[in-house]
């Protein structure tokens, strides 16, 4: 699948001129400074807002109108209903999908084992920490088995140690399922360490400033984190940030 | 540790003590005003003859008490599926709201006490009673609901877009369930507004003659200059708001206890 997205001015003009081409399986992230459209282009992505130039298509429509979910959503907040269990939350997708219960049971106990919870499926979402929160919110999103899985900031509100755990777990379902990612972030480190590839937006009105592909293979242990390929790569994208927000002051 | 535990245990006990004292204290108070000034019961009974004669009239009583909860109860739970049903209706199609949304609050600020006599002339009287009971509970309904409707996170909202639900999903396994705690909310001030319109239109209905609630029997005791049972009548009354009050709680709170932040417990 290959997105071929164009977007553009939105009212306070979020977006200016934005090309964005998503391959098929890779991880991508979208890097840059807050408020720069980062989130703009997932929802434009997703079809919940609408660009006011441009065009977003997708490479096989019929997968995105399909039965099947062409792509799934992860909110900055686990967006969970807190009057239904985890295993509720999560069979939501199906449900909505009209999936008999019977049908639906294998594939939500089967996102929710992926997610390391087969142990609190019965559990709320209050009885949860913020980090298994989140996790169900994934789980929700991987159950419909989508082709792109669209994050918004997922990690963002997280402690660092439990976001650290949360992207080794992400990376290893991203292998698992062979799901394209486009993950929007305001962090360096968790970019280099997630990403394939990364692309840097500018401040608003955000448009894409630089694209970095890194070839550190996958999978990688936690001692990339210390590594200096890993060093090197937060440099140059660091770099790239920089220029990006000094692009936007002159 | 074991003070501060002690301290918050005498703390709770003094609260259920003092407004118990207080009672006690104002009830002797009542008596001894009556026996030491020796007022007639005609003017004004004291306490232990008022629970005499609510244990003499029990029969009497407490065949009034069950209409008038019966009544109560009829009217709060069409206030309750009116309320909801209203919101509901209001919030699929804004041109209905629009159309009927004024005249709702106009059914709510019209004074129930004036209201009352008109219907009697106009409805049957038990449906009379119930269109009062009707209308002034359910319009905290209406207005919670709506506003619970209306309170639904954001990223639900377009998760549930996303997923491409249907008005009819959206509504039942999204908008009404975020709703559920401001409805129990409503419904906890209808009960104790439901009674208030059932009593104003048993007292309009007993002064046209005819009726048998707790409010008729003071009616019909104030014309015979039966104040003991007046305030026997009243008591009950009372009773009867707080009974219904608490259970409306213990309902919301029964239903709400697994996930609402309202029913957590403050000691974990």
């Amino acid at each position: 699948m290959r997105d071929v997205g164009k977007t553009f001015a939105n009212g306070v003009t979020a977006l200016a001129g934005f090309s964005l081409d998503v391959e098929e399986g890779e991880f991508l992230s979208l890097l840059g400074p807050s408020g720069c459209g980062k989130s703009t282009v997932l929802r434009m992505i997703a079809g919940l807002t609408a660009p006011t130039q441009g065009e977003i298509t997708h490479a096989s429509p019929q997968a995105y109108r399909g039965s099947g979910r062409a792509l799934d959503f992860v909110f900055q907040e686990p967006t969970l209903m807190p009057w239904a269990t985890v295993y509720e939350n999560v069979a939501l997708p199906l449900n909505i999908a009209n999936l008999s219960p019977a049908e639906a049971r294998p594939r939500v106990d089967d996102a929710i084992a992926r997610v390391g919870l087969a142990a609190f499926a019965g559990a709320y979402p209050r009885e949860l920490s913020g980090g298994m929160k989140m996790r169900v919110s994934i789980a929700r999103a991987i159950v419909g088995r989508p082709r792109i899985l669209l994050m918004d900031e997922p990690f963002a509100a997280l402690d660092e140690i439990t976001r650290f755990k949360l992207n080794n777990d992400l990376l290893e379902l991203w292998r698992s399922l062979r799901v394209t990612v486009v993950f929007v972030t305001h962090s360096v480190f968790e970019s280099v360490y997630l990403s394939s590839r990364i692309v840097v937006m500018t401040p608003r009105p955000g448009r894409a400033f630089a694209d970095l592909s890194f070839d550190t293979p996958y999978p990688r242990p936690a001692g990339f984190r210390t590594s200096a390929d890993y060093a090197a790569n937060c440099r140059v994208t660091t770099e790239a940030l920089y220029d990006a927000m000094g692009s936007a002051a002159a | 540790m074991r003070a501060a535990a002690g301290e918050t245990n005498g703390w709770r006990i003094l609260r259920m003590l003092l407004p118990v004292a207080i009672l006690a204290l104002g009830l002797v108070a009542w008596e001894a005003v009556v026996v030491i000034q020796k007022i007639p019961p005609y003017i004004l009974p004291g306490p232990l003859q008022v629970w005499r004669t609510l244990l003499a009239d029990w029969t009497l009583l407490s065949e009034s008490l069950v209409v008038t909860l019966i009544t109560t109860f009829e009217g709060l739970a069409l206030a309750f599926f009116g309320g909801v049903l209203l919101a509901v209706l209001f919030h699929q199609s804004r041109l209905l709201e629009y159309s009927l949304y004024p005249y709702a609050v106009i059914l709510q600020v019209t004074p129930i006490v004036a209201v009352a006599p008109l219907l009697l002339i106009y409805l049957p009287q038990h449906a009379a009673v119930l269109a009062c009971a009707w209308i002034v509970a359910f319009f905290p309904v209406l207005a919670n609901t709506t506003l619970g409707l209306n309170s639904v996170d954001r990223n639900l909202r377009d998760l549930f877009r996303l997923y491409r639900a249907s008005r009819w999903q959206v509504l039942r396994r999204l908008e009404l369930p975020a709703a559920l705690p401001y409805i129990l909310g409503g419904l906890k001030i209808a009960g104790g507004l439901a009674l208030i319109g059932a009593v104003v239109a048993e007292i309009s209905a007993g002064s046209a003659g005819a009726g048998s609630g707790l409010a008729y029997r003071i009616a019909e005791s104030s014309y015979r200059l039966n104040i003991p049972r007046m305030f026997a009548a009243l008591l009950l009354l009372s009773a009867a708001g707080i009974v219904i009050f608490f259970t409306l709680s213990l309902v919301s709170h029964l239903i709400l206890r697994r996930w609402h932040e309202s029913a957590l417990t403050r000691e974990g």
